[in-house]
């Protein structure tokens, strides 16, 4: 997390979510201490949501979408919903592309997008999102 | 001394040839003017022989043959071909919207070229080396006429068919914003590769720029698609997802839901409904839900 320059990950806390934003591309080491520090902030903050902001990225490798996917995956085993926002047209084609998926992962357009997901999702009782 | 007979008598022949050479084209040039109603009439007789240019109205021939000729004759004359491109490209501005094919103005240009060389061939057939002479200075320069008629005609078609490409282009993929958060994309006719992947960008685009929720993807006057765009497709319903999007798919027609399911594209994902209506309906509800809906919710 102490690196030389910012960190290129930001863990924000908004009420009862996460808002990450994550700035520039990361290399497999940072994407491995991110899910890391995430994970451990899950359970700092006590949250219920996690919005992660890839605005930024003009590209998402399939290790990429993977980590994002496992995140998600551990932040609903620490009890919060994962929503990805940002991902920009021409990434979402290429992801689809190269035959990346999100899984069930949810996304939204952007922050605000986003914010609206969890604040519905945080009424309906969470549950039923079984990934098979 | 015969030696330098010989050559004395071979330098004069030579100067005299390229003298002749030279004066061969203004005699053709006066031949063909002289002759030009009668010559002009026996082509306009063969155009129409030939069904050719069935577009125009025998007034029009006569306008146009007159002109062809006499620009013909010209660059026979002058030798420079750039009034002909002009006068050519003209030609075809005007021709092209009513339709001429591209082996009408070929043929029509090939005819008064034989039409020419067969007069030549009449007024000449008294002396068969003279003949030769005329026509070896004939023949480049209306080969040179008829490529160049051909190609300006194939260009300014090839411009007039970019020019509707474009046009066609701007029209065949629109976004339409139906109300806040809502988008519907009606698609008409064929989808090739080239359609379709313009039409992922302008949807993508369109999601960030309206932040839509819900799109309503309308293919009702779609008659038939490949499997390549098929998948494209597929492809652009889960990219719209990615960016928080849902899809729905209506007016798929029978023929069409036949093909898919026969080439095994993988619809299972798609939100299909049967018409613009149910669709615009479905697009409602979903919107009134909320956000709730989306990603993987619906799997």
């Amino acid at each position: 997390m102490t690196q030389e320059g910012p960190p290129p990950v930001s863990i924000l806390r908004e009420g009862s979510n996460l808002v990450v934003s994550i700035h520039t591309a990361l290399d497999d080491t940072q994407m491995v201490r991110f899910r890391h520090d995430l994970v451990a902030a899950i359970g700092r903050h006590r949250a219920r949501g996690v919005i992660i902001d890839v605005a930024a990225l003009d590209v998402l490798d399939s290790f990429g979408s993977r980590t994002l996917r496992d995140i998600a995956e551990m932040a609903r085993l620490r009890g919060a919903r994962t929503v990805i926002v940002g991902i920009q047209p021409d990434v979402a084609f290429a992801m689809v592309r190269l035959g990346m998926n999100m899984g069930s992962l949810p996304s939204a357009l952007d922050l605000e997008e986003g914010l609206a997901f969890l604040q519905n999702a945080a009424n309906v009782p969470q549950g039923g999102r079984s990934s098979g | 001394m015969t030696q330098f007979q010989t050559s004395t008598d071979a330098e004069p022949q030579d100067s005299v040839e390229d003298d002749y050479s030279d004066a061969l084209l203004p005699e053709l040039v006066a031949h063909l003017r002289e002759n030009r109603t009668r010559l002009r009439d026996q082509w306009a007789h063969r155009v129409t022989d030939a069904s050719l240019l069935e577009a125009m109205t025998p007034q029009e021939m006569a306008a146009e043959t007159t002109l062809v000729y006499d620009n013909y004759v010209e660059v026979l004359e002058t030798g420079s071909v750039e009034a002909l491109q002009h006068y050519a490209k003209d030609l075809s501005e005007r021709i092209i919207p009513r339709g001429v094919e591209t082996h009408e103005v070929v043929g029509i240009v090939l005819l008064l070229r034989d039409v020419l060389a067969r007069s030549l061939f009449e007024k000449y057939s008294h002396d068969p080396e003279l003949l030769n002479r005329i026509l070896d200075a004939y023949e480049p320069a209306a080969n040179r006429i008829a490529n160049t008629v051909a190609v300006s005609f194939v260009e300014e078609r090839e411009r007039v068919i970019r020019q509707q490409q474009d046009a066609l282009r701007e029209l065949s993929t629109p976004v339409l914003p139906v109300r806040e958060r809502l988008l519907i994309l009606p698609i008409i006719g064929v989808l090739d590769s080239e359609r379709a992947r313009q039409l992922t960008e302008q949807l993508l685009l369109g999601i960030r720029r309206h932040r839509a929720r819900v799109v309503v993807i309308d293919v009702t006057g779609v008659p038939e698609v490949d499997e390549t765009v098929a998948n494209h497709l597929v492809q652009t319903v889960d990219a719209s997802r990615l960016m928080g999007a849902s899809v729905i798919i209506t007016g798929l027609s029978p023929t069409l839901a036949q093909t898919l399911v026969t080439i095994g594209v993988d619809l299972g994902k798609m939100n299909t409904i049967g018409d613009l209506q149910g669709g615009l309906e479905e697009a409602e509800r979903l919107l009134e839900y909320g956000v709730s809906h989306q990603g993987g919710a619906s799997t």
